[in-house]
């Protein structure tokens, strides 16, 4: 089961409303996936800053982090049980190693200079509400509604996983070799945060994103790498990328408009859009790697 | 429900076709139940006028129009979910739109057509009736089908007809990897390009009397002369796999 949402806007009313049609898309596939659900939305940042969504053990108070963390030029938004926090590029290396030294228990589930990434354990119309997801504009955004197979249901586990900066991945599915390809990732000096299968494929996809490949390069070395059932949706600073695997084991639905792209692990999650019974409506093929980019 | 399941929307269309001259009773899903229309739909006796029904907002529910038991027509006004038509017995049913995995799933007779795509194991394990699919099928078409007859008038994915016992499928495009893997007595026959043959599954010569098979399964699906017979090829059982052969009685 899980359920996948994605949506991609190519106008400025879509991107206004994107927080809103994400959530609605989010809710739609609760019976798919009802133990956990979560987000990332690519929003507006800060010139030469960077995000770090962080998820503090108790909630956190926002000054006492901020002067705890000691980086100037920081600002802080407090969203549900998670912390954006922005800070300087510059400063990036030295908050993440305060953040390890000062507040360990404090983990960091996303950072890029336009992604916020939110998840958490409960029905997913529940986490949308809790995260205020309806009030977010963004020009993308992906989410998934998951039911645990490969590991337990902690927040920890809930999709999507980002592994690198503007990164992050949502997967329908379970590998079977996330094992070998764990440790063969280790071995190159990949850090893991979890047990859990897709984190290996997020952070497979780093690697490769860091190696200079192009997306569309790094998932089509999926195909070759990655042994199971899996679609994956992939978010960028820039835009999304899907992947289904050969025997396209699991659903995925995709309509198009002139407004926007949008995925949906079923076309229930795509009813509710503006324009779609005009949309163009397919299910991608499988084996067969989409894009979609937008100049910035 | 009863009479009360027509309190939908109306769309303004007049009529359906140009034979009928009385509006079908309507359901709008967006104010019903999916449960509510189909126990309308299994409440209707053989000898039930209210024979035209058109359903609106289906949205992509699921299990829309299943176990119908009646000669009654049910045009559906967008995209349908799971297992739409399922188990159809007697009933017309039209998706004007797309359906989702396992359309006309075990269907027993009647006819089931989709104006669009067909997602995947489109009409799984069918037994009768006939299920015409206007654009693409994806994976597993026909699987397991056991005596209906399919025609699609685009392309089918992979695996299609995997161990297909008896019926026909037709397709006026191409096919996917191993089509027709593990083949019974299914009839296939593509008129484009076939990926790869699943094993045991073999191309045959079209002889008259396949010629005259394809005419009448082109010709129930409304598309006799639209296409030329002579372009299709004809693919059927190798029986290799499914014949106990003596050579192997070590091995069991």
């Amino acid at each position: 089961m899980c359920g996948i949402v994605g949506l991609f806007a190519k106008d400025r009313t879509i991107e206004r409303d994107l927080g809103a049609h994400l959530s609605g898309m989010l809710a739609s596939m609760a019976d798919r996936g009802p133990d956990s659900a979560g987000f990332a939305v690519y929003g507006e940042g800060r010139p030469g800053a960077i995000k770090l969504t962080l998820r503090p053990p108790d909630g956190g108070d926002p000054d006492k982090l901020l002067s705890r963390l000691g980086i100037p030029d920081s600002s802080i938004l407090m969203r549900g049980s998670h912390v954006v926090l922005t800070v300087p590029l510059a400063a990036e290396a030295q908050a993440r190693a305060n953040l390890a030294a000062r507040m360990p228990d404090t983990a960091v589930v996303g950072a890029g200079e336009r992604m916020e990434l939110y998840k958490e354990v409960g029905a997913p119309a529940d986490v949308a509400r809790r995260f205020a997801l309806a009030s977010m504009a963004g020009s993308h955004g992906i989410g998934h509604t998951r039911m645990a197979t490969e590991s337990a249901v902690t927040t920890a586990g809930a999709h999507p996983f980002s592994t690198g900066p503007d990164q992050c991945l949502v997967h329908n599915g379970s590998l079977s070799n996330h094992n070998a390809v764990r440790r063969a990732l280790c071995r190159q000096g990949f850090g893991f945060a979890t047990e859990n299968d897709t984190e290996v494929a997020a952070v497979y996809l780093s690697a490769r994103l860091r190696a200079g490949l192009s997306l569309g390069d790094a998932l089509r070395g999926c195909l070759r790498d990655l042994d199971g059932f899996y679609t994956f949706v992939v978010g960028t600073a820039s835009g999304f990328g899907v992947l289904r695997d050969p025997i396209a084991c699991k659903p995925a639905v995709m309509a198009e408009t002139d407004r926007f792209v949008a995925f949906g692990t079923e076309y229930r999650a795509l009813a509710q859009l503006p324009g779609i019974a005009s949309a163009r409506v397919w299910e991608p093929e499988p084996a067969k790697v989409y894009f979609w980019e937008r100049e910035r | 429900m009863g009479a009360g399941a027509g309190k939908g929307v109306f769309l303004g269309a007049r009529t359906l076709s140009a034979a009928t001259t009385f509006e079908p009773h309507l359901v709008d899903l967006d104010h019903v139940s999916v449960r509510g229309l189909n126990h309308a739909l299994h409440a209707l006796r053989p000898s039930s006028n209210m024979t035209r029904w058109r359903v609106l907002n289906p949205g992509g529910r699921h299990a829309l129009a299943v176990g119908l038991d009646a000669a009654v027509e049910v045009e559906i006004i967008g995209h349908a979910g799971y297992y739409c038509a399922g188990m159809n017995k007697l009933a017309t049913v039209t998706v004007r739109g797309n359906a989702g995995t396992g359309v006309a799933e075990n269907m027993m007779s009647g006819r089931v057509r989709v104006c669009g795509d067909a997602s995947q194991s489109a009409g799984a394990s069918a037994h009768g009736g006939l299920l015409l699919i206007d654009g693409n099928a994806s994976a597993r078409c026909g699987i397991a089908l056991k005596g209906a007859d399919i025609v699609v008038k685009g392309s089918v994915g992979h695996m299609s007809a995997f161990m297909a016992q008896a019926g026909t499928l037709v397709v006026l495009g191409d096919a996917g990897d191993s089509f027709g893997d593990s083949l019974y007595e299914a009839h296939l026959y593509v008129r484009g390009r076939v990926a790869s043959l699943g094993t045991d599954c073999v191309e045959m010569p079209l002889a008259d009397p396949d010629r005259a098979e394809l005419h009448d399964k082109l010709a129930a699906a409304g598309l006799a002369g639209a296409v030329d017979i002579a372009d299709f090829r004809r693919y059927e059982s190798a029986r290799t796999l499914y014949h106990f052969h003596v050579d192997n009685a070590a091995a069991y």
